[in-house]
């Protein structure tokens, strides 16, 4: 199995790695460019990155097993993340996590729907406590979640 | 608020771009620094004004660019900690909202101050769409020469990068953003060499956190007498209070520092919903040791909470009301710490997730006689023995919340 970005990605690849004194420096550049384009980092892209910026295969997983929002196994087409830190646990953020996994038809230990649609995943704080409980959307924030609207954002999420 | 305070968040409408900016006086404090002063007088003035870090450990600007040695030939480094990664704080996001050329320009001052010309903004990876206003910024700014190769056509120049973290609060620790701008995994490193001789690439780096350099231009545009004018004598100006939980109007407030506790959670955010009552407060970040409901009478500024055994930390102020289990706070606290916990260090590699799954236990009803002990005695072992501040930052808390709590939480022990 091999790996090759389109070539529009690697172009914002070459810019990140230009961006830095030392190639090295634009690992988590690239693994970003890389997930975003295919959804997650295949270990043949791990082999891709590291020969791109000239490190050895292993200081690649070692970063990309650190940060927990890299991904090694393919996700959904929509990425969900729900904080559960303090101020969210104070305004219900587990009973909303349960919504949506209700919602979802998420079975025990699985994040993602079995149609691949959506990942679900109960994140730390989102730095976004003032509309707590909170959630991202591929990023787009959303804020404060009730159960009721958490079963409005599943049905929007089928739809896409 | 007056006029004559600091108002970090604007709210006139499109208060990003850079045409509101302008109409509320920005870039002329950089103009003043880069046209017309010399950079030890910019250094000095911050330092007179007294500005401690808002990041959360409070130590001097002014200071920290004074360490950076001078007449030494080869690159030095502005690196932003927009990482904002402490639980309850959400007041960086708000400047990068609403004011991103005041931090832009609070980073000329800063790298004009310390003949600095690459600056990096370390963006947390969840605030990747938010940043998309600082981008916008940077290219305004750039296309009216605030900003790039020729700043108000003075021949100094620089230039900004953005590079996003992905998710571990470890790396709004200082040492741990370096290595994680590097391209490696965010673990601490060993001080000395302190960051301003030999930090990013092993050069002289400025690490500086987005509310700190927002309060910059103020400072050298109206003089650091006024700015001391507020605050108090050693903890001067406002602060970005981030207020959550158990209040009826959750949000940002901006307010001098070393106002009391309870008049920022009653007056400001409304106190507790009703029928609630406040049970605890948590002053300045999840990492910021609580306090009980009879210690509101507190000031928030770093002296005054350090005398309540607390600290103010990032200000991210979380109240919560009296129906809310201990053991619930407890749990997403040892989780938390556990989860983040670099492991580069074992006390607190071993010691987190032993506490975490000691909460665990007592949460499944399981838990032993003496486990509250044990959780007090597994804190103290992370305590003073890591290399970076994160072990204190989840000991201190949980010990300050077993102890505190104690009667509550033993009947959970006990059920």
């Amino acid at each position: 199995m091999s790996y090759a970005p389109s070539a529009a990605v690697l172009e914002r690849i070459d810019r990140a790695v230009a961006a830095y004194p030392e190639r090295s420096a634009a690992l988590l550049p690239v693994l970003r460019l890389i997930q975003e384009e295919s959804g997650w980092v295949p270990p043949a892209a791990e082999v891709w990155a590291a020969d791109k910026l000239g490190l050895n295969p292993v200081r690649v997983r070692e970063v990309l097993s650190f940060y927990t929002m890299f991904r090694r196994r393919p996700a959904g087409r929509t990425v969900v993340q729900v904080c559960r830190n303090l101020s969210c646990t104070l305004a219900g953020a587990e009973e909303v996590i349960a919504a949506l996994r209700r919602e979802l038809g998420l079975g025990d230990g699985a994040d993602t729907t079995a149609d691949g649609a959506v990942t679900l995943v109960a994140v730390e704080c989102l730095g976004n406590c003032d509309h707590a409980p909170c959630l991202q959307i591929d990023g787009v924030d959303r804020g404060p979640v009730t159960r009721d609207s958490a079963a409005a954002i599943v049905r929007e999420l089928r739809g896409r | 608020m007056s006029q004559d305070t600091v108002r970090l968040i604007p709210s006139d409408e499109g208060s990003w771009r850079l045409d509101a900016y302008l109409r509320r006086g920005g870039y002329e404090a950089a103009r003043k620094a880069v046209t017309s002063m010399a950079p030890a007088g910019i250094i000095a003035e911050v330092r007179k004004a007294g500005l401690r870090g808002r990041g959360g450990a409070g130590f001097p600007a002014g200071l920290k660019w004074s360490f950076v040695p001078q007449g030494v030939s080869g690159p030095k480094y502005l690196c932003v900690n927009a990482d904002e990664g402490e639980p309850g704080t959400f007041k960086d996001r708000a400047i990068l909202v609403r004011d991103p050329h005041r931090l832009l320009e609070g980073m000329v001052i800063a790298a004009f101050a310390v003949g600095i010309h690459t600056a990096i903004v370390y963006v947390r990876g969840e605030y990747e769409r938010i940043a998309g206003r600082l981008r916008e910024a940077m290219a305004e700014a750039e296309g009216a020469g605030f900003l790039g190769p020729d700043i108000f056509g003075s021949g100094f120049g620089l230039e900004v990068v953005i590079h996003f973290g992905a998710g571990a609060y470890i790396c709004g620790e200082e040492t741990a953003l370096l290595e994680s701008v590097e391209g490696r995994r965010g673990t601490p490193r060993l001080k000395p060499p302190f960051p301003a001789v030999a930090g990013l690439f092993r050069a002289p780096t400025v690490i500086n956190n987005v509310e700190t350099l927002a309060n910059v231009p103020s400072i050298i545009g109206r003089g650091a007498d006024w700015f001391t004018a507020q605050g108090l004598p050693k903890d001067c100006g406002t602060r970005l209070f981030s207020v959550s939980g158990a209040v009826r109007r959750p949000g940002l407030y901006e307010l001098p520092t070393g106002i009391p506790l309870r008049t920022l959670i009653e007056d400001h955010a409304g106190g507790p919903p009703e029928g609630v009552s406040v049970k605890a407060v948590i002053p300045g970040g999840l990492s910021a040791p609580v306090l009980r409901a009879d210690e509101l009478e507190a000031h928030l500024d770093f002296e005054s909470m350090a005398l309540v055994c607390s600290m103010a930390g990032s200000a991210g102020v979380i109240v919560i009301g009296d129906r809310t289990p201990m053991l619930e706070v407890l749990g997403v606290m040892s989780r938390f710490y556990a989860h983040e916990s670099c492991g580069q260090c074992t006390p607190c590699r071993i010691g987190t997730s032993w506490i975490h799954r000691t909460v665990t236990r007592i949460a499944a009803g399981q838990g032993r006689r003496g486990d509250l002990d044990l959780i007090l005695s597994l804190a103290d072992g992370i305590k003073g023995r890591t290399l970076c501040p994160m072990g204190d930052a989840a000991a201190l808390p949980i010990q300050a919340l077993v102890t505190k709590f104690r009667d509550e939480l033993e009947q959970a022990v006990e059920r």
